[in-house]
């Protein structure tokens, strides 16, 4: 029941972080590149307000794995950096959190396109 | 000679005549109701070449070729092609026309091509400035995609005003003496702005000129819609053709009853891809040079208006935050010549 | 008399069909927060593996992204995508698709300024903006001795 609940807490809150994301995207006129941006952004925003958190304690990866969360993952790292070498751990910090996944992106990005080419759409 | 009625329509008096047409398209138009008039249909849309671009400069040099061969005519016969596409440059007609040797006007008018190149083509004919000329333009979904959207494998969505490029050809001989279709008279479009903004809705943007181009050639000729079998536009789709109808009543005349629209024509109606209709320069082309010129041959249809409409934005201004301008070229297209 | 540009606008609004906010919303929270379950579900079998939270955390992200790019080149992402709407955009996955995606498509301008330049067209500003909050925000941390 326990593990049941865990799943049904990121699922609900993964799902209305979307939600949300679709709103912007249908009422608005914020194209898909705007609202990534604005998602990471808020993810830092939120992340240094120390509201993210607790989300991420309540949902897990309903919480980590939407860009808000790479945005927090992102505040968290330069915090941390500034705590563990200074001034200059503002700079490396963030980075330094987000660098498995912006290291997995570009070399998962290149491989795949070494090996397919894009399909026919019409 | 061309004679100028009222102020913007051309009559162009020695009647330039159609004389063969082709229709070249991919899967999808393949799939849709008017593939049975289309000459070639490939199943693989990149037509086995390496890049979409070079996949859309074959679908050019296919229809001409075809066209050529159903006139009995080979490129040395021909004396201008007027051609155009809607990659940056022009290139699909540039790369795919230049083995031919045809002397080449090339032509931008985004989707509005078709009509542009005939009504061009048109006055050199009926000046005698040319006897034998060839009109052509294409459009490739997956070239358009990758210029002016997002790369194809990009999960997005699209808007439901957003319309379909077409991936077809179109191409005509034109000759100054034969049995039909003939060219009567040409109106060059006026470019517009009603201050449309949003890419996804090029039907919106461009009906303004739809407008403009239609009540300039009923006030310029004293005709009205009823004079006409069928007034076809471009790719308005559903938007664009629904305020066509709007702008034209807001004018005092009704249209509704004789239109229709390339873009509404080529796909199924049900297609959940295509959401407002087709677009792009090779949906009018393809569907004058498959359905219509067919249709004008066994004298189901005898008298149309042919406009292609086109929207004259690039992915530059669209970012700069600029309204899209439209333009639209008439030609009008008949069974009879001038007596 | 010409149509002004509002009176125009008025009408293009009537005209125009809006996207079915309900529907798109329905299938973004389905899509969205089923990858966010995969995402959990991998979590939980990391640290089952005796990793510690933060190696599983980053091994989910590292996996959901290999994922999505895979089914980015396989050509299904975007057709799931069709459906999903920001379900499909929002979660890391996403991020994944924006990056294969022109990465695959420009290819065809070759490898270095086809493929290496243009794999960040749409995810790099994602990096700018987020990179740059996230110094800002180091920077005032230290200043203001938060940490």
């Amino acid at each position: 029941m326990e593990t049941f609940m865990e799943y049904l807490k990121a699922f609900v809150v993964g799902g209305l972080i979307c939600v949300v994301g679709q709103i912007l995207i249908d009422k608005t006129k914020l194209t898909p590149a705007r609202i990534l941006v604005s998602f990471v952004v808020a993810g830092v925003v939120l992340g240094a307000l120390g509201l993210y958190e607790p989300l991420v304690e309540f949902a897990g990866a309903g919480a980590t794995v939407p860009l808000t969360g790479f945005g927090y993952l992102l505040s968290k790292g330069a915090l941390e950096g500034v705590r563990e070498i200074g001034l200059m751990g503002a700079l490396t910090g963030g980075i330094t959190a987000a660098a498995a996944g912006i290291g997995a992106a570009v070399v998962f990005g290149f491989l795949i396109s070494l090996i397919f080419k894009p399909g026919d759409k019409s | 000679m061309p004679t100028r009625l009222g102020k913007y329509t051309l009559r162009l008096d020695n009647s330039p005549n159609i004389a063969s047409f082709a229709a070249v398209g991919g899967k999808k138009e393949g799939e849709g109701p008017l593939a049975d008039f289309f000459d070639i249909l490939c199943d693989d849309t990149s037509f086995g070449e390496q890049t979409w671009e070079k996949a859309e400069s074959r679908l050019q040099k296919d229809a001409v070729n075809k066209a050529l061969d159903k006139a009995g005519l080979s490129p040395s016969d021909i004396q201008y092609i007027f051609a155009g596409d809607l990659l940056n440059q022009c290139t699909s007609s540039t790369y795919g026309l230049r083995d031919m040797g045809i002397p080449f006007v090339g032509l931008y008018g985004a989707c509005s091509t078709m009509a542009e190149s005939l009504a061009v083509s048109g006055i050199f004919v009926d000046a005698g400035a040319a006897d034998k000329t060839v009109c052509v333009t294409s459009s490739h979904f997956c070239s358009a995609e990758r210029q002016f959207r997002f790369p194809l494998e990009y999960g997005g969505q699209r808007t439901p005003t957003s319309q379909w490029t077409v991936t077809a050809a179109g191409g005509l001989v034109m000759t100054k003496d034969g049995e039909g279709p003939y060219v009567r008279q040409a109106t060059i479009g006026t470019i517009e702005d009603l201050g449309i903004k949003d890419a996804n809705n090029m039907g919106a943007a461009m009906a303004p000129a739809a407008a403009a181009t239609l009540q300039h050639f009923f006030e310029d000729t004293g005709t009205t819609p009823e004079s006409f079998d069928l007034i076809v536009t471009g790719d308005l789709g559903q938007v664009g053709s629904e305020l066509l109808y709007d702008l034209m009543r807001h004018d005092g005349v009704e249209i509704q009853k004789r239109h229709t629209d390339c873009g509404l024509l080529i796909y199924p109606p049900d297609d959940k891809d295509v959401k407002a209709g087709a677009s792009g320069c090779g949906c009018s082309a393809s569907v004058l040079c498959s359905y219509l010129l067919n249709k004008m041959g066994n004298r189901e249809l005898n008298d149309i208006l042919f406009m292609a409409t086109g929207a004259l934005m690039s992915t530059t201004s669209v970012q700069q935050g600029e309204s899209i301008p439209g333009v639209a070229h008439l030609v009008h297209l008949s069974n009879t010549k001038w007596q | 008399m010409k149509m002004t540009a509002s009176e125009y606008d008025r009408l293009n609004k009537q005209v125009s069909p809006n996207s079915s906010v309900v529907k798109n919303c329905i299938f973004a929270f389905l899509i969205g927060g089923l990858i966010c379950t995969i995402g959990e579900f991998l979590t939980n079998s990391f640290l089952h593996m005796g990793m510690l939270q933060r190696e599983a955390a980053a091994l989910t992200s590292v996996s959901l992204i290999f994922i999505a790019a895979l089914l980015t080149g396989l050509n299904v992402y975007d057709n799931i995508a069709k459906f999903g709407g920001a379900g499909t955009l929002v979660p890391i996955t996403g991020f994944s698709n924006s990056i294969v995606a022109p990465a695959l498509e420009f290819k065809s301008e070759g490898f270095v300024l086809g493929l290496g330049a243009k794999m960040f067209i749409i995810a790099g500003p994602v990096l700018v903006y987020g990179i740059t909050s996230s110094v800002v925000y180091g920077v005032i941390a230290f200043l203001f001795k938060l940490y």
